[in-house]
């Protein structure tokens, strides 16, 4: 399925979706696009598949589990009815409509289906020694109208593998240079880019010049970004977001009055139209408190809407981002603590004091792309040290759902919400728990992948 | 004082060795230790104690005694002068065992430069002031084997030591220990993944080919060493006094005591093909492979590595880095087992070898490991492979106290160590650590004005650097 952002402005890639569904002639480069599209075997991976295709949206009753719902009470033993892609009724006593698929969940425990946030999955496959595999980064510093989508892979052999724990849509972003370019959030099944993309551009990345590391691995920071960043000025991009600002309004105002000069149009810009809007929001790579402050006060200022990736020291500064109100992916969880003097659980702590202090976030795995399964147990960790178990659940669920502006759509088992849901033997956060069944997009997924399939085949070899 | 002390014990160690065959290059420092007064006597009530290799006891009492477990039983009384820790509801299991660990290496671990630098050892360079060994006891881990990295085909020696943070070296070296080495194939070694300087020389091999041809020649080299050695000590014991010693070769010296069984060979690989080739080699020149390291497609292979009494220490999970790990799968050490090879978890890695409890949970999931054998993944499994099982790895009497309780049952992601115990005393307690921190917190602003007096307003500073340098090497 594919939905488009609402309110988005027409950027060309929307525009691109938006032909697609509508079935509209557009201009001619999105005729093109269209036109791939349209032809999915050309986006076929260079390695194989081996994520088995999910089964059709079919109606679904997921009946007698224990229902960890993400927001709101548990319910000992409820149904889950799915239909059409959608959660249609959750309770105790739901009836099973005619014709529906009856999963036996008794013993087993339904969870809305993990959210991983700081990745660049199936844009990347094997990053080392394998370069042409790679293709989360551009050229150049400023590449707003870079689209993750566009290079996103859905025969990745680490979707298969990241699924069977129950993560069942990312945020898969590019990276490098000051403005990466636009983040989707993918479903983790389906054939095709536009089959799987919940929101195709679902957040803009970029990395202030001296926002101490972040993103994945949860760097161990410093003084400064090292490379183009460091020798970039800030000024450069508020001049392109200024530019974006002068460019919409030099359209807008052409719209009103066709006597005036057209304005050509620039891809990079009108990217940046929905940042200044601030309709999508901005991933800023920062850990340290200097980078995190920095990021605010420029996105303030800009009069965009932040989110901070990394988060190092998010903990240390927690009233700050309380009163901007603004949220953070932590990735560094897991991570060694920066200083020599600081105590051992510096970092497995910190989720626990920003629950405390009323900070939105969310816990990414900080695992390079095959290894976000680790995501449950990163969280689950967090629990150990000072985080609720059920704040612990909402950190990989619900709440970054609500800081990507999907939390309408994702995160929970509530009516309406897309059917991503897991059914587990035990305790989703537990590395010993195993999956039972998987729901993507109201479609039953097999847990068949690389890893199951190698197993298979070797397991017995005598 | 003390380096006078050990240069003196070299000395005389290979001035004793020259009549040996294989010499050892110094004597064992632990060997030299002083001797330091066993802990008081620690009685721990009621946990839920998980031996590892004898399965798990409800409401069960251990006795650490003289830097041993003593006892263990229900309803145990406390000896005189005994501490008596409460654990009545927690979880006591063997102080984990990280076979693959680079953690206190100070510097770098890979002498590289040629293809075999079986002369240097990783024992020179620990750092027994790294915060990384706090860490790891935070996270129950007590013995680490330090090894070389894999930049070439036959690495330096490793070093096994046990986490006791805060002493010298000589106290932390694992008394005893079979000494060992690395051998290192594949992408590490060829070089393949790395884009060299311009102008930089291509070391060899920088092929499997080559790399077979580096394991065979040292070897080769190794045995006519050995012979020149043997003729030597045969003319000696026949009283020819005008018998000349050959020259003594550091570099083969280490493969003569792996032909003797008195080395353990721990070799880097990634796919079964270059696993099996350096197996058929060790049929051939009649030594035998310690462990694989990492050997990630060690399960296409498995009987294999059984057939010859290899063990295995792999990653729980990690895969598709780099081509050869495209094929990795978490189902490894599973398959393995069921096959009788002694396969364990390691971390490589100093931020993993603080969790390596969730490490073996995975176990659990992949392949369906019990809990005990999955718990032997990080402990008894360890001390087989390192040659150490008799005194560590389980909960057994007569063996080192070396001991963590946890809150919980530790293959949970939600419990922690509340202490952790190596020979009996304790060297992490959660409770004394949280205590501490406002006293180090006060230090650290005391320092910090001392510092500003002396060094008035330092411009520009920005974040906290003094990252701990760590990080897998795979």
């Amino acid at each position: 399925m594919t939905t488009i952002r609402k309110g988005a402005p027409c950027a060309p890639a929307m525009a691109m979706l938006r032909n697609l569904r509508t079935g509209a002639r557009g201009a001619p480069l999105c005729l093109a696009i269209a036109a791939l599209l349209s032809a999915p075997t050309l986006l076929a991976a260079q390695l194989g598949s081996y994520n088995p295709r999910p089964g059709a949206q079919g109606t679904f009753a997921i009946r007698g589990g224990h229902i960890f719902s993400a927001n709101g009470p548990d319910i000992a033993n409820g149904t889950v009815i799915i239909s059409g892609g959608k959660i249609t009724a959750v309770g105790a006593n739901v009836a099973v409509p005619n014709g529906a698929t009856v999963i036996d969940a008794s013993g087993l425990s339904v969870y809305p289906g993990m959210m991983e946030t700081s990745t660049s999955l199936g844009l990347a496959e094997i990053t080392e020694g394998a370069n042409a595999t790679v293709d989360n980064s551009e050229v150049g510093r400023l590449n707003s109208n870079m689209h993750a989508f566009w290079a996103f892979d859905p025969h990745s052999a680490e979707i298969g593998v990241t699924r069977f724990v129950g993560i069942t849509h990312v945020v898969t972003a590019p990276t490098g240079g000051l403005i990466s370019g636009q983040a989707a959030l993918m479903n983790l099944a389906g054939d095709t880019p536009p089959q799987m993309a919940v929101v195709p551009s679902v957040a803009m990345v970029i990395s202030l010049p001296g926002g101490g590391g972040g993103g994945r691995g949860g760097g161990a920071g410093g003084p400064a970004a090292t490379g183009a960043a460091a020798n970039a000025p800030l000024d450069s991009i508020k001049n392109i977001l200024r530019d974006a600002s002068a460019y919409g309004n030099s359209w807008t105002a052409y719209n009103k009055d066709k006597t005036l000069p057209r304005p050509h149009h620039d891809l990079a810009l009108e990217a940046l139209l929905p940042v200044i809007n601030g309709t999508m929001p901005v991933m800023f790579p920062a850990d340290n408190m200097a980078g995190i402050r920095g990021a605010v006060t420029f996105a303030e200022e800009m009069k965009i809407k932040p989110i901070i990736v990394g988060g190092r020291d998010a903990y240390r500064m927690a009233d700050y981002l309380k009163q901007h109100n603004v949220p953070v992916i932590l990735t560094g969880v897991l991570s060694l603590p920066g200083g020599a003097d600081d105590p051992y659980d510096i970092n497995y702590s910190a989720p626990g004091k920003l629950a405390a202090a009323g900070v939105k976030f969310a816990i990414a795995s900080g695992s390079p792309n095959p290894d976000i399964r680790n995501l449950p147990f990163v969280a689950g960790m967090a629990g150990a040290f000072g985080l609720s178990k059920e704040d612990a659940l909402k950190s990989v669920t619900l709440w970054p759902a609500q800081i990507f502006g999907v939390g309408d759509k994702l995160g929970s088992i509530e009516v309406g919400k897309i059917a991503n849901i897991v059914v587990t033997d035990g305790d989703l956060l537990e590395a010993r728990t195993n999956t039972k069944y998987l729901f993507i997009d109201g479609r039953a997924v097999p847990l068949d992948n690389k890893h199951t399939d190698l197993y298979k085949a070797f397991k017995d070899r005598p | 004082m003390k380096t006078t002390a050990i240069l003196a014990t070299v000395l005389i160690g290979s001035a004793a060795a020259l009549n040996a065959q294989a010499i050892p290059r110094g004597v064992s420092i632990a060997a030299q230790a002083p001797t330091r007064a066993a802990a008081a006597p620690v009685l721990i009530k009621n946990a839920t104690v998980m031996t590892v290799t004898k399965g798990t006891m409800a409401n069960t009492d251990v006795l650490l005694r003289d830097g041993k477990i003593a006892q263990i039983g229900k309803n145990l009384s406390a000896p005189a002068g005994a501490t008596t820790i409460d654990a009545t509801g927690k979880y006591l299991m063997p102080g984990i065992i990280d076979p693959h660990s680079h953690s206190m290496a100070d510097g770098g671990i890979n002498e590289g430069s040629r293809s075999v630098t079986s002369m240097v050892r990783v024992r020179d360079i620990l750092n027994n002031t790294a915060p990384i060994i706090y860490r790891e006891l935070a996270g129950g881990t007590t013995t680490i084997n330090v090894l070389h990295g894999s930049a070439n085909t036959i690495g330096g020696q490793n070093a096994i030591v046990k986490l006791k943070w805060g002493r010298p070296i000589d106290e932390m070296l694992f008394p005893g220990a079979m000494p060992g080495i690395k051998f290192a194939l594949g992408e590490n070694v060829t070089q393949k993944n790395n884009t060299p300087q311009p102008g930089t020389p291509r070391r060899y091999p920088e092929s499997r080919m080559g790399q077979e041809e580096v394991i065979r020649d040292a070897f080769t080299r190794a045995l006519d060493y050995k012979a020149d050695w043997d003729d030597y000590n045969a003319k000696v014991a026949k009283g020819d006094k005008t018998a000349i010693a050959p020259r003594r070769d550091l570099e083969l010296e280490p493969f003569v005591e792996i032909l003797e069984g008195k080395r353990l060979v721990h070799a880097h690989s990634y796919r079964a093909d270059e696993m099996l080739m350096l197996l058929e080699l060790s049929d051939e020149f009649h030594f035998h492979v310690q462990t694989l390291q990492h050997g990630l497609e060690g399960y296409k292979i498995a009987s294999d590595i059984a057939k010859r009494g290899t063990g295995l220490s792999t990653f729980a999970d990690e895969w598709g880095y780099k081509i050869e790990a495209y094929d990795a799968i978490p189902y490894n050490v599973a398959i393995l087992m069921r096959h009788g090879v002694v396969a364990t978890v390691n971390s490589d890695d100093d931020g993993r070898a603080r969790r390596l409890n969730i490490e073996a949970a995975k176990m659990v999931r992949f392949g369906g490991l019990t809990e005990d054998e999955a718990l032997k993944t990080i402990t008894y499994n360890g001390a087989i492979q390192l040659g150490i099982e008799k005194k560590v790895g389980s909960i057994e009497t007569g063996k080192d106290a070396d001991v963590v309780i946890w809150t919980g049952n530790p293959l949970s992601v939600y419990s922690r160590v509340e202490t952790t115990f190596i020979d009996g005393e304790i060297f992490f307690d959660r409770q004394k650590d949280i205590a501490m921190r406002d006293a180090l917190a006060k230090e650290r602003t005391d320092l910090e004005k001392e510092d500003a007096a002396m060094n008035p307003a330092p411009a520009g500073r920005g974040g906290r650097g003094g990252a701990t340098p760590g990080g897998s090497r795979k």
